[in-house]
């Protein structure tokens, strides 16, 4: 095709360091810690507008809490939330490590990005409902739902609570308020906003909680759930969480360029935050708030959690085809753990001993939930649920065509 | 030409290639070609597609060629559609069939249905390509093979090849056809060959001369079938990787089974079912997908009207069976060598 001088041209986002370059987060600005306000809890949407552009923060990098976002949270329901951060972390890198030694087939980290998933869950109630995307252990582990289940789920052994059905890290525990993952992404976010519809339909208390990643958020499912939740005032947080990357593509592909992730709530007429999605007690707050104003028929709240996906997007994939290899480590909002912990350290509630030995002690019982999951099987040595499972629950009775096939398979 | 299948000189020398490798082939030999050509999809800019398929493009053709799109199936199949009005020739993938769903209505409202409903005013040249099937270990959200969906609607053509040499030249011919294609592409084939003994060592397709691919351009022409395996007993008419368990369910059962490599699903090549089964007169259809309204009721159906006073036995069906693809169970679900070779034995006794 011919060009002329006046001939339009494609812009494809491309990000400032690729595999080779130096990392650069040189045009990162954010807010201080404790610069943002913190608004009335019946605010309007509009009030609210420079919220989905801004940055909440509450941790400074010497661990203090500033501001008015800083949560009266009890020291020891912070020591909690670290140690679930430390046990999430150290249960992905087990069974990160146990896919590659072919114990099973795939596995995907939430390393980094620890504090929103735990963060939000301590700030629910145990009731309320998650619609969570593939990366959001750290609820299941923070709502005490057992490591061992989660394991054995991952090998598809003989104790896999989905028998075998399921790709790793698919789980599913109503009892937990954790709804069954999807492998098609963003389904679930119109999902949590029709469970919170339903809640308000039967005059329940309970609210509902979606999550999606940054790339996933250029579905169409996720704008149709603003929408439906604006429309009927749902009592529902929608969170977006924005570690930079889906897969290979960062986050202006998905269309964070010009704009930002909270900002889509804004044309919505939902009130949107964006908050340091590192900073536990800033994704508490957040999610404090949004819950409250959910709770008071107040409506939903869109929350945009800045983070970084420190690892590979999954077992199956290699980031340093496309990004700096140590990207993670220069990343302007560093690591929930340590900022937590430096917080802790600095009111005098917690050491690097402690921190030390607790971060031992619960190696150690991922270890030993590891060795318990495994002695009921692993997909590697074939302990997998029956086949004839297989037919189950296709439908809540099986028709003849499924018996008959169970019966075709021998089984 | 007589045989169909052959090959020109002007496509230059062969060279071993995977699937993955003679497909990227065809997109480069294409855009090489034609700068109508634009190719996009989930990772497939800067990195290369999650298979690998397009590595290399972006660099070699630049980003306005080749580029990474936002996670939104609907949203890549609409802007393929617009761009085919506009006079491109774009080729989308869909990162796996399973994550076709959320483009389902730009596909079948709107590619499948611009020539007709503009009376030729507008049409879709877009070639949709996604990775299907199972045997990695995918679940059943990377696993499925969703062509009945395709097959079922009208304007749409429904392409899926067994090989690598099939996989180049099929795929060049999609792209330069003027109506929307599917593009399916078996992902345990990507690497080589598979007869279904999962568990048996992966054999390179290096090692076999369908994975000679010409370096140069040549097409594969749609809405023909090949005869992968010749035989006199029964056929088989299959595609993709069923094409390769069906030959070894023949070589382990000792029938000597014609095995039909159908390479256009819809449009098909009918002459050639026909041919085979009034020669055979006994018919066993297998795909890897469910069974129920899968496109071997389809195929059933055709052999029936077809063929009904020349066949010697019921018309077998070998399948997935009716449930989404399971994980772990992934080889008891999966219709292997054995399954197949039940059915040439009951098909040959009846
Ligand atoms: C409908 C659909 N399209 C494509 C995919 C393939 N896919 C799986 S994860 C992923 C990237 C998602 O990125 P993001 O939403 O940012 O979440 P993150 O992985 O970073 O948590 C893609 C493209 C899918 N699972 N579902
Ligand atoms: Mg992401």
């Amino acid at each position: 095709m011919s060009r002329t001088s006046n001939a339009l041209d494609l812009h494809v986002p491309a990000p400032h360091a690729r595999p080779g370059d130096k990392p650069d987060f040189s045009g990162w600005s954010f807010p201080e810690p404790g610069e943002t306000p913190k608004p009335e809890l019946d605010a309007s949407a509009a009030e609210l507008r420079d919220f989905a552009y801004g940055l909440i923060r509450v941790l400074d990098f010497d661990g203090n809490a500033i501001g008015p976002w800083a949560p009266s949270i009890a020291p020891e329901a912070l020591r909690r939330g670290l140690k679930y951060m430390l046990l999430t972390r150290a249960f992905d890198d087990r069974m990160y490590r146990a896919q590659r030694q072919g114990k099973t087939s795939f596995y995907m980290q939430s390393f980094g990005e620890e504090a929103i998933s735990v963060a939000q869950a301590l700030a629910l109630n145990s009731d309320d409902m998650c619609f969570p995307s593939y990366r959001q252990q750290g609820v299941l582990i923070a709502r005490d739902y057992p490591i061992f289940d989660m394991m054995c789920q991952i090998y598809s052994n003989a104790r896999d609570p989905m028998r075998g059905r399921q790709l790793p890290v698919m789980y599913s525990s109503k009892k937990d308020g954790f709804f069954t993952v999807s492998g098609n992404l963003a389904t679930q976010v119109p999902q949590a906003v029709g469970w919170a519809m339903a809640s308000a339909i039967a005059g329940d208390t309970k609210i509902a909680s979606g999550w999606i990643g940054d790339g996933s958020t250029a579905e169409s499912d996720f704008h149709t759930a603003l929408t439906f939740a604006h429309v009927y005032r749902a009592p529902v947080i929608l969170n977006v969480v924005n570690n930079q990357w889906a897969i290979s593509s960062f986050q202006a592909i998905a269309g964070g360029e010009s704009t930002t992730f909270a900002a889509r709530g804004v044309g919505c007429g939902i009130a949107s935050l964006r908050v340091d999605g590192n900073d536990f007690l800033a994704v508490y707050a957040a999610s404090r708030w949004a819950a409250e104003r959910a709770r008071g028929n107040l409506g939903p709240t869109l929350i945009e959690w800045v983070s970084y996906r420190a690892g590979a997007h999954s077992t199956s994939d290699d980031p340093s085809k496309y990004r700096p290899a140590d990207d993670w480590q220069r990343f302007p909002l560093g690591d929930p753990i340590v900022r937590l912990k430096a917080h802790l350290i600095g009111l005098g509630e917690w050491s690097e001993a402690q921190h030390e030995q607790a971060r031992q002690e619960l190696e150690a019982e991922v270890a030993a939930a590891q060795k318990e999951a495994e002695s009921h099987g692993t997909l590697l040595d074939g302990h997998i649920p029956s086949p004839a499972t297989m037919f189950d629950d296709v439908f809540e009775r099986m028709p003849w065509h499924l018996r008959l096939q169970r019966q075709q398979l021998g089984v | 030409m007589d045989d169909p299948n052959a090959i020109p000189a002007t496509a230059g020398n062969a060279v071993p290639m995977t699937m993955i490798q003679a497909l990227r082939s065809a997109l480069d030999v294409s855009m090489a070609r034609d700068d109508k050509v634009v190719v996009f999809g989930e990772d497939v800019g800067y990195f290369g597609g999650v298979f690998r398929v397009t590595e290399g493009l972006q660099a070699k053709y630049g980003p306005s060629r080749c580029f990474d799109t936002p996670i939104n199936e609907s949203g890549i199949v609409g802007i393929a559609v617009g761009m085919g009005a506009y006079g491109l020739r774009p080729v989308a993938e869909i990162q796996f069939a399973d994550y076709f769903y959320p483009g389902a209505d730009q596909i079948i409202s709107e590619a499948a249905r611009l020539r007709y409903r503009s009376v030729g005013d507008f049409t879709a040249p877009i070639t949709i390509r996604m990775p299907c099937g199972g045997g990695i270990y995918g679940g059943q959200t990377h696993s499925q093979s969703p062509e009945a969906l395709f097959t079922h609607v009208c304007g749409l053509r429904t392409v899926m090849p067994s090989n690598p040499v099939d996989a180049k030249g099929l795929l060049i011919s999609a792209i330069e056809c003027n109506d929307p294609v599917i593009f399916l592409e078996p992902k345990r084939l990507y690497n080589g060959p598979f007869d279904g003994h999962h568990d048996r060592p992966v054999v390179p397709w290096s090692k076999h001369p369908l994975g000679r691919v010409p370096e140069g351009h040549y097409t594969v022409p749609l809405e023909k079938a090949a005869v992968f395996r010749p035989g006199k007993a029964v056929t088989v008419i299959t595609y993709g990787t069923m094409v390769w368990v069906s030959a070894c369910a023949a070589e382990e059962t000792g029938i000597d089974a014609e095995v039909i490599d159908l390479r256009s699903l819809w449009p098909l090549d009918l002459e050639a079912i026909v041919a085979s089964v009034r020669r055979t007169g006994r018919c066993v259809i297998v795909h890897e997908a469910t069974r129920t309204s899968g496109f071997g009721a389809e195929l059933t159906a055709l052999v029936q009207e077809h063929c009904f006073h020349w066949l010697e036995a019921p018309i077998e069906r070998v399948t997935g069976w009716d449930t989404p693809y399971p994980h772990a169970q992934e080889w008891d679900y999966f219709p292997g060598p054995a399954r197949v070779g039940a059915a040439l034995k009951r098909a040959m006794e009846a």
